[in-house]
């Protein structure tokens, strides 16, 4: 069967001024997969996922989101995504319901629904603790699950996470990792940036970028196997020196 | 109302409600000004420093002395023996105004038909220097009319009256006009941060991603502060009407609905603002340097904009200050209501809604400048 895409990305470029941010990329994500960007920091990753939810506009390139035209139909791509970055854009001086409240009203959700997508959401994150705490009091690891929350309230068909996991401990990644899973198996399309190696390995299929380019596509295991190598570390390490030569 | 509109207006609350820094912005910053600019900004000059140079020595130029200082406009700081003395005396600025009384005074009042005296002013102040100026000449004109009356009647008599102010006391001009630019200040800076400090902090980018419309944003934005700003209105006018004593003559509801009118200008402008800039610190800049100066320059606010050259006085159009004025000194001073003041009122309605369409349209549901 011929596999749906959430996200099809066909040459597309980005410049700022004379720096090419994002160099002639073409990829698709299928529907429910996990799909990983993996590169250093200026790589291009977040420019390219600030292009796919309507926040950039590409240069040249042909781009769709759940078939949507990132050109003409930000309005309605906007609608069917969910957005976390690594800055998590909480207000710290709301408290977590209050942000909770925030979030789901601005995609139009009304009392009942909000009470029923934070229960939902609270079977795998369970938030209770902090409801009426201000987010400034809590913990990274909690600040960064109440980001996810508030990201996955509307019920996105796809969602980008842009480093979601940086400046937390190695636990709370892990945990994180979890609930990226859940939401997987959910049928939920996840689209994530890191530059941590080991969160490489969790991703169904990988692109590692360097300056722009994305230099190696598959699932991890296929990326070993074809270079030979033990871990996408070491894969990583190879591609990038080659690139330099 | 639309529920998302609805969703920011509440979050922006909760963000006045949890800042103290911005209470202090909206209720000390303005008692602050209104106490410092009412006191400093006066026109009423009293105790001007005058030296008398009298080489009279007679009953006549002692008496003349005595009733030149004895309202408080002027205190003697010093007799000079001689002429030459006077140019120290303005260099060391002891003096503001000298008065010399010449030799045979008291003799030629009974014999001449015109006696003369002499007034010299340090004109390096030229405003201090006029009102001493005209305080001297109509004491003079006085006693000369009253010296006169003994002897003929004058052809014609005047009898002038001041309307609305009679004492022509400059802080009745002043406070109101002092409300009006207190106001433009603070409203600006309240919503001009509004924006950027999202920018700042990243979660306007959270708010981008989702399908959250400009004008959702800018009228959740802006709306929260209409109600701050009118209860600090109503604190800035009574606050300077305890402390001057400005009169009250009009409807105060009035004054209510037509100051509502102008926050809601002086609010849009702020978010116009804030629409543009990308920082918190542009955002403040610009919001007191766009405020202030215009409101206090071009206003009318001390300048008579009739006297101004003609491009600063086309200038003075665009300044939402110019138009509260006539409306808050109308309503205080002069007891008028909304039929003398809807032009005005409607100018400012005009121009706030112009500003917020413009923020709407120019502001951009992306991270593209």
């Amino acid at each position: 069967m011929q596999p749906t895409y959430s996200v099809e990305v066909q040459d597309i470029t980005r410049r700022f001024g004379q720096f090419v941010a994002v160099d002639h990329i073409s990829f698709q994500v299928e529907d429910g997969e996990i799909f990983g960007f993996l590169g250093a920091n200026g790589a291009g990753k977040t420019t390219t996922i600030r292009m796919l939810c309507g926040l950039l506009l590409p240069t040249s390139g042909q781009a769709r989101v759940e078939g949507f035209d990132i050109y003409t139909q930000t309005h309605e791509i906007k609608q069917v995504i969910g957005y976390m970055s690594q800055k998590f854009s909480l207000y710290d001086d709301l408290t977590v319901a209050e942000n909770l409240a925030f979030y789901g009203g601005i995609y139009g959700l009304g009392r009942a629904e909000l009470d029923k997508a934070v229960q939902n959401a609270m079977s795998t994150i369970d938030l209770s603790p902090y409801m009426n705490k201000l987010t400034r009091d809590m913990p990274v690891g909690w600040k960064q699950r109440l980001a996810l929350t508030c990201a996955i309230l509307h019920k996105p068909r796809i969602l980008f996470l842009d480093e979601p996991t940086g400046g937390v401990d190695p636990i709370s990644r892990r945990e994180f990792w979890n609930l990226i899973y859940d939401l997987a198996d959910g049928g939920t399309t996840v689209f994530v940036t890191t530059h941590y190696m080991d969160e490489a390995e969790y991703c169904n299929r990988l692109s590692i970028m360097h300056n722009g380019r994305i230099i190696a596509l598959g699932s991890p295991q296929a990326l070993k196997n074809e270079y030979q190598k033990n871990t996408i570390e070491d894969v990583f390490i190879h591609l990038v020196k080659k690139q330099i030569e | 109302m639309n529920s998302r509109i609805w969703t920011i207006l509440r979050k922006e609350t909760i963000h006045i409600r949890r800042d103290p820094r911005s209470l202090v912005i909206v209720f000390l910053m303005p008692i602050m000004m209104i106490l410092l600019y009412g006191y400093a900004i006066t026109f009423d000059i009293k105790e001007i420093r005058l030296g008398i140079l009298d080489q009279d020595r007679t009953p006549a130029s002692h008496e003349l002395v005595h009733d030149l200082t004895s309202s408080n406009y002027f205190i003697v700081s010093g007799y000079l023996q001689a002429r030459d003395e006077i140019a120290e005396a303005f260099l060391k600025r002891r003096m503001l105004a000298v008065l010399v009384i010449p030799p045979g005074f008291s003799a030629d009042m009974g014999t001449k038909a015109v006696t003369e005296v002499q007034v010299l002013v340090d004109g390096s102040n030229a405003n201090t220097a006029t009102v001493a100026l005209n305080y001297i000449k109509s004491f003079f004109v006085a006693r000369s009319l009253q010296m006169n009356a003994e002897i003929l009647r004058s052809p014609v008599n005047l009898q002038p009256r001041v309307w609305y102010n009679p004492d022509l006391k400059s802080a009745h001009f002043i406070v109101p006009g002092l409300v009006a630019v207190i106001m433009m200040m603070i409203c600006a800076l309240l919503t001009s941060v509004t924006v950027a400090r999202e920018r700042e902090s990243g979660t306007m980018e959270q708010i981008l991603v989702s399908p959250v419309r400009s004008i959702e944003i800018i009228i959740g934005k802006t709306l929260p502060y209409v109600l701050l700003a009118l209860v600090d209105a109503i604190v800035v006018v009574v606050f300077a009407q305890m402390v001057f004593g400005v009169p009250f003559r009009g409807d105060p509801l009035w004054l209510l609905g037509f100051s509502l009118i102008y926050v809601y200008a002086c609010l849009c402008f702020g978010i116009f603002i804030s629409a543009r800039v990308a920082t918190q610190q542009i955002a403040m800049m610009s919001a007191m340097l766009a405020t202030m100066l215009p409101s206090i320059l071009l206003s009318g606010f001390i300048f008579p904009i009739l006297s101004m050259p003609k491009i600063l006085q086309l200038l003075s159009y665009i300044v939402p200050a110019r138009y509260y004025l006539v409306i808050i000194r109308g309503i205080m001073l002069k007891g008028i209501g909304p039929v003398h003041l809807w032009m005005p009122a409607l100018f400012l309605a005009v121009f706030g809604t112009l500003l917020l369409m413009i923020s709407i349209r120019r502001f951009k549901t992306n991270l593209e400048g």
